[in-house]
């Protein structure tokens, strides 16, 4: 059974149609990539994938683990095991990344029927993934990313979603605003997270991250189509041809 | 790394104002009205000696002579203070109960439904760390410890217990802290006041336990006027706490307390309040109009005051802790949450006045609205010429949740010496859809989300409360802001 499956997808925001019939099935344990201009939905898709209700579906059917996402609201599909790492992650402030990501993994466990995590089990859960991320502790201390840098608060993201281990793991643009070494980290923390259960979907503008991180497949997304799919080799294309030849196929 | 474990929200599910019930009590009234006869009725029902009815009437001719005060941001129709009456005694009050076993049972079962730990059962089951006096309606009813304080030499019960059995006491001291004079609502206090929590620490002894009064307003149309006097004398120490309820009614109710403190030299008093009187409806109608004067007087070298309030209820909070450093070296303190949603108005704040030398004040206060509520902070600092390096240090943050409620901050600053250190900060944060949508994607729900998200916000008042008080707070803050996103 395909993990995710996508059919027909309509959706507007603030009255404007932004995807416009988008079909997907991504197969546990494969990686998906999603390449495309700006202001083609790539953000628009992954928001209604979360469940963000200025976002509005007006059309086809979404399949996730087996259950209609319409039956479930943003918190559910996050307990479901749908991840979001944000374009931009939005500051918290007053509540420690610690306590809030406590707070999320309880969450998370409490709907797998799992025990919660005291605090001693948890700081260990912790100190094995910081460690992936190569995270300071002063960030873990810290009110949610705020005033975090840039990179910091996309590597906070995927520590996150190492932290609470989804099965679908959605990265909005995480690679843009990394350095070269903060690249590396990230990716490896990724594909440290790849199994045969756990699937991905990236969603970047740079062939490079794709050399670290390894897609099954790569979409190409205008207009809120999905006009072109292919294997890995169809990103090195699309970064030497642009986007040009479908650009402008049809008004946005 | 730290953790911090402060999981209590189990009280979000329940949507209502969960103590609006009504106490079916035949209660001993007076006719709705105000004037010199329906005070000195009242001091006469409560048999005080003839200098209190004097003190009554002065004051209640000195308040016919005031106007209500019009410069705090809230709005109400003008209150018809003869339509209000001012007395209301559960009837079997007359025979005053000597023990627990002659309280109604209906009133116990009231305060159960509180959470008071007043009956002798809930006692032995080891809530045994804190002494009740609860206020209901006008009386004070029974006072629980009242052996093992008095054993110390503490006086603890109600005012109109220690009118008569240490009339020197009260006659010292009321009126000291806070003048019949003072404002409007003061004044009115003092004219019809009917009974409150009186509270004498002797000399040298630390109070073993949590000191603690609850106040609940059950009949219609009643004026609720407490009147507390706490003194900590030379070197005593005392943690008092207080706690209100009120039912729900369609009429505004008033309340209108006075408490004063006093602390002798090297003495501490830290007083404790979790207000959640019922706020009213979500169009504004009903709930209590809370105007409360509330003072503290360092009177004493290094003494100390500490103040510190949840206030979650009543449709209109007007109330300003204050302490008054007379004593060289004295310390006052303010520690403040106060939440407002729907159509709740809080004005509230401090006044810290300096007249020792080297006082210090801090002031924390933390402002949280939602729905269309409207949240002042106001606070005075003044340091008076006599008062030499005094110091203070003020934080006032705001935190508003949508963009339909709002946020003032006026701090007042006087300062009549040029050795003071005067530090004011302030801050103002929003929590919009994207950070409760950020809090969903991560598997919490939007009243967990906010829940988190006030309780790290209000981290620095809760660590000043006891425990058992922190834990009641956390979850009204929960329950005052349900539904107030999204
Ligand atoms: N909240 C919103 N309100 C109004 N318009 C929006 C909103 N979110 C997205 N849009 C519009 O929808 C279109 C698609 O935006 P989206 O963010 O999905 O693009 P994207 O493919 O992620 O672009 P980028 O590569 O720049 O991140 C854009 O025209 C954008 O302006
Ligand atoms: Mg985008």
């Amino acid at each position: 059974m395909a993990l995710l499956d996508i059919k027909n997808l309509h959706a507007s925001v603030a009255g404007n149609d932004i995807l416009k019939g988008i079909n997907l099935t991504i197969n546990p344990g494969e990686v998906h990539a999603i390449m495309g201009p700006n202001g083609s939905g790539k953000s628009t898709l992954s928001n209604v994938l979360a469940g963000n209700e200025i976002y509005e579906k007006t059309e086809g059917e979404i399949l996730f683990d087996g259950k209609n996402l319409d039956d479930l609201v943003a918190h559910e599909r996050a307990r479901a095991g749908l991840f979001l790492a944000f374009q931009y992650p939005i500051e918290i402030p007053g509540i420690s990344n610690m306590y809030f990501l406590k707070a999320a993994v309880n969450a998370g466990r409490e709907y797998r029927g799992e025990e919660q995590l005291d605090a001693m089990d948890f700081i260990d859960l912790i100190e094995e993934k910081k460690n992936v991320m190569n995270l300071r502790d002063d960030l873990l201390e810290r009110a949610v990313n705020s005033g975090f840098s840039g990179g910091e608060k996309k590597r906070n993201e995927i520590f996150q979603m190492a932290m609470l281990e989804p099965k679908l793991g959605i990265l909005d643009e995480t690679d843009s605003g990394l350095d070269i070494d903060a690249l590396r980290i990230v990716s490896d923390g990724v594909n440290a997270l790849r199994s045969p259960e756990r699937s991905f979907l990236l969603i970047t503008h740079y062939q490079r991250l794709l050399d670290y991180i390894v897609p099954d497949f790569v979409h190409v997304m205008v207009h809120g189509k999905i006009v072109k799919t292919g294997g890995k080799e169809l990103a090195l294309e699309l970064e030497n041809e642009g986007y040009a030849s479908w650009v402008g196929e049809e008004g946005p | 790394m730290k953790i911090e474990d402060e999981n209590s929200f189990d009280g979000l599910t329940d949507k209502e104002y969960k103590y609006g019930f009504v106490t079916d009590i035949e209660s001993d009234s007076l006719p709705p009205g105000l004037d010199e006869n329906v005070v000195r009725e009242i001091s006469r029902r409560k048999e005080e000696p003839e200098w209190l009815t004097e003190w009554r009437v002065k004051a209640y001719h000195h308040w016919t002579t005031l106007e209500p005060p019009t410069w705090a941001k809230v709005e109400f129709p003008p209150i018809d203070y003869q339509a209000l009456s001012y007395y209301s005694a559960p009837k079997q009050k007359i025979d005053a109960p000597k023990s627990l076993d002659e309280v109604d049972p209906e009133l116990l079962e009231t305060y159960k439904k509180l959470g008071i730990p007043l009956g002798e059962q809930e006692v032995l089951a080891g809530v045994a760390t804190v002494a009740v006096d609860a206020v209901f309606d006008s009386v004070s009813v029974a006072t629980t410890f009242k052996k093992n304080l008095e054993e110390l030499g503490i006086i603890f019960g109600s005012f109109s217990d220690a009118v008569k059995d240490h009339p020197e006491l009260v006659k010292q001291y009321l009126g000291t802290v806070v003048p019949y004079k003072d404002n409007y609502y003061a004044t009115l206090n003092s004219a019809v006041f009917s009974d409150g929590s009186f509270c004498y620490i002797p000399k040298g002894v630390r109070c073993p336990m949590e000191l603690s009064t609850y106040f609940r307003i059950n009949a219609a149309n009643t004026g609720q006027f407490e009147r507390t006097l706490l003194i900590a004398d030379e070197g005593a120490y005392v943690s008092y706490l207080e706690g209100c309820t009120a039912p729900q009614r369609d009429e505004n109710q008033l309340h209108a307390a006075v408490v004063e403190l006093v602390a002798h030299k090297d003495a501490q008093i830290k007083y404790s309040t979790v207000q959640n009187w019922y706020p009213g409806d979500k169009e504004g109608k009903g709930g209590i109009y809370n105007f409360v004067t509330k003072r503290g007087h360092c009177r004493g070298d290094n003494s100390k005051i500490s103040w510190t309030q949840v206030e979650t209820g009543s449709a209109i909070t007007w109330k300003y802790p204050s302490c008054i450093l007379k004593g060289d070296n004295s310390v006052g303190e303010f520690y403040s949450v106060a939440v407002t949603n729907n159509m709740q108005q809080a004005d509230t704040g401090t006044k810290m006045i300096h007249i020792g030398k080297n006082t210090s004040s801090t002031i924390i206060s933390k402002g949280i609205s939602a729905g269309k509520a409207q949240n002042a902070y106001r606070g005075m600092v003044k340091v008076a010429e006599t008062a030499e390096n005094a110091r203070n240090f003020s934080q006032c943050d705001s935190m508003l949740i949508g963009d339909r409620c709002g946020a003032h901050t006026f701090p007042y600053i006087d300062i009549n010496n040029p050795t003071a250190q005067v530090e004011h900060e302030a801050t103002t944060t929003k929590i919009g859809e994207d950070q409760i949508f950020y809090c969903n994607q991560r598997g919490l729900d939007t009243e967990e989300a906010v829940g988190l998200i006030v309780n790290g916000f209000c981290k620095e008042v809760f660590k000043e409360l006891p425990m058992e008080f922190a834990v009641e707070a956390q979850k009204l803050l929960g329950i005052t802001l349900e539904g107030s996103v999204g």
